[in-house]
């Protein structure tokens, strides 16, 4: 502590160059902390993923369906405890910008496939009686203000039509990491009005397993079971259907990567530079330091603590307001409805300043530890 | 008594023998002190001169610990530095030695009280005691209505003075100064000298200097000529104990 004032009083040497470095890794981090978020919003879905349930789908594609009459089927092989189906649906509400996902569903098993997205008894019966019923996640209803009782037109894309839903219950996620932007309603009303062609088709299966252990056993016992037909799928567990899903959009980690590791060796050229010149501005002083008794292990410390202090506040900001910032409002919710700064990538922002802050410094605090008091004199 | 030819007993408080410097530039050797031996009494005051490189500065060095002799040995109240590690000789300086350099050489982010707490830092005082070491020794140099500003808030002679009070605050064994006066007009040299003069007289305090003045210099109790190395001539000042000749 007695060292405090010597500390900062260097700190504060040259207020501009200060502002500006810290600058430097305030934006790094918090740039830093926005990628994360964007990372986390992409791989929310792979994140929350169950262990014990799988995806079928067709083994086209995605957007193919598969007959609802591989429902019997599926659920009879040995292992496989639940099973439910969904239907993308598209849609608009109001404008193409207010989007957000909704799925025709299997009323009878959802809640007990997905127990995580959590809704009370009684508005879940009174969303199966309403043949136009709908639920809706808690801060998507919060985000147009919805509430049960409302009734919300939908004008149809990929099915077309206008469709009229009636909220019947609002659902929760068990916590902060489900996914609550989507909407359900029932698949009996879908098939109502979906053309000809559509009809008796879903667009995909979700089921839940006994053991998670039999998963590849059961997927291999599907995929075998529907060879060789008009509708062959492809079963795999959900969390890789869901990183197969981020994965269509591209290499989301990839980029992430690239642009940190940019920002990361940046931001090292510029501190390592800002430091490198402020000790050789300060030869003559550190040289005094040593010549009335501090030591070189001091020196080195005293260099190294500008260095740590400058990248931890900078970037501690940084990181800190990109959490704030995401936490407070979803700067795009409509292409990423799940948008927060993970307490994880919170961590790792400090230990990225640490690091940077810790390799910028060591060098010049190395040259600063071997200075001899005599040459450094000499050249004051 | 301060003596060169070797004669002086083992009790001086520096005590030096065959002191030798060598330095290698471009290639080629410079012998820059040889053979060089010196005995200097608590309370002596002494004077450094001679040209340009004659190896002033460079005695200075070796004597406050802060570059290491070729041959010969020193030793201050008894501890011989000359093979002291480099750890080992910051922790020596921090007790026995205070430097006044010519340039001042204040931390200019730091006031007047700062620079001057600056060696207590590394010592057990308290805050409290620390407090008040720092403003006796504003005190004595008379600096104490300006323990706040900065450096560059200074006169160069105040500068020099906050300098000695850094210097002296920790109670050295004894002060080293190089070129104090060098930076300063006639008045405020005159000042500095004054008041270098009080730390010797007052408070005992044991003072070898570097200057290239002679006025500076015959303040001093012993003036010391240094000529390519050696200690070539010594002028004692007649009646300095009594302070006629100052």
């Amino acid at each position: 502590m007695k060292y405090s004032s010597l500390i900062i009083a260097n700190l504060f040497r040259k207020k501009i160059r200060l502002t500006l470095t810290l600058g430097s890794f305030f934006v790094a981090l918090f740039l830093f902390g926005m990628l994360a978020a964007i990372r986390g919003a992409f791989n929310q879905g792979v994140d929350v993923a169950g262990a014990d349930r799988l995806v079928v789908i067709n083994r086209t594609s995605l957007i193919s369906p598969v007959p609802l009459s591989y429902m019997d089927k599926i659920h009879q092989i040995k292992g496989v405890k639940l099973i439910t189906h969904m239907n993308w649906f598209g849609g608009v509400y109001q404008d193409p910008s207010k989007f957000f996902p909704k799925f025709a569903i299997n009323v009878e098993n959802q809640r007990q496939v997905y127990p995580e997205l959590q809704v009370s008894d009684d508005e879940w019966n009174n969303f199966a009686k309403d043949r136009q019923g709908a639920v809706v996640g808690a801060s998507l209803a919060k985000r147009f203000g919805w509430k049960v009782g409302d009734r919300i037109p939908i004008k149809g894309d990929i099915f077309p039509g206008n469709w009229e839903f009636n909220i019947d219950a609002i659902y929760q996620g068990k916590d902060s990491q489900q996914d609550e932007t989507q909407m359900w309603f029932q698949w009996d009303y879908f098939q109502e009005r979906v053309p000809e062609r559509l009809k008796g088709l879903v667009g995909w299966y979700t089921l839940r397993v006994d053991n998670p252990d039999d998963a590849g056993r059961i997927a291999r016992e599907i995929d075998n079971k529907f060879d060789n037909s008009s509708y062959e799928t492809k079963t795999e567990t959900e969390k890789s259907f869901a990183t197969g899903f981020v994965k269509q959009l591209g290499n989301i980690q990839f980029l992430i990567i690239t642009i940190g590791s940019v920002v990361f060796f940046t931001l090292l050229l510029i501190t390592g530079n800002t430091m490198a010149i402020a000790v050789r501005e300060r030869t003559g002083e550190l040289a005094v330091l040593k010549a009335v008794g501090f030591s070189d292990r001091f020196v080195l410390l005293f260099v190294m603590a500008e260095s740590l202090l400058i990248s931890l506040i900078g970037g501690g900001l940084g990181i800190v307001a990109a959490k704030v910032i995401a936490a407070w409002r979803n700067p795009v919710p409509n292409v990423l409805p799940f948008f927060k700064v993970p307490n994880t990538a919170l961590f790792m922002g400090f230990a990225l300043a640490l690091t940077v802050g810790l390799i910028s410094g060591i060098i010049p605090a190395i040259g600063a530890m071997r200075l001899r008091v005599v040459d450094a004199l000499r050249r004051v | 008594m301060v003596r060169v030819d070797g004669s002086g007993s083992a009790s001086s408080l520096i005590h030096v023998r065959g002191l030798d410097k060598k330095y290698y530039r471009g290639g080629e050797e410079i012998h820059v002190l040889q053979g060089l031996n010196l005995d200097v009494d608590q309370g002596d005051f002494v004077a450094f001169m001679g040209p340009s490189g004659s190896g002033k500065t460079t005695l200075l060095n070796l004597l406050g610990g802060l570059d290491v002799p070729s041959a010969g040995s020193i030793t201050v109240a008894g501890d011989e530095i000359t093979h002291m590690s480099r750890g080992k000789l910051t922790e020596w300086r921090a007790r026995h030695v205070g430097f006044i350099f010519q340039m001042y050489n204040l931390i200019p982010v730091l006031t007047a009280f700062q620079n001057v707490e600056l060696p207590l830092l590394l010592t057990k005082l308290s805050k409290a005691q620390r407090r008040e070491h720092v403003e006796t020794a504003l005190a004595v140099v008379g600096l104490s209505d300006r323990m706040h500003h900065f450096p560059r808030q200074l006169s160069g002679g105040q500068e020099q003075r906050v300098t000695i009070a850094r210097a002296v605050v920790s109670d050295p064994t004894f002060l080293l100064c190089d070129e104090p006066t060098g930076d300063l007009d006639r008045k405020s040299a005159d000042d500095i000298m004054a008041l270098i003069l009080t730390l010797v007289k007052q408070y005992k305090k044991t003072v070898l200097m570097v200057t290239h003045d002679p006025q500076v210099a015959e303040r001093a109790d012993v003036t010391l000529h240094l000529n390519k190395g050696a200690l070539v001539e010594a002028s004692r000042v007649e009646g300095a104990m009594s302070g006629g000749a100052r």
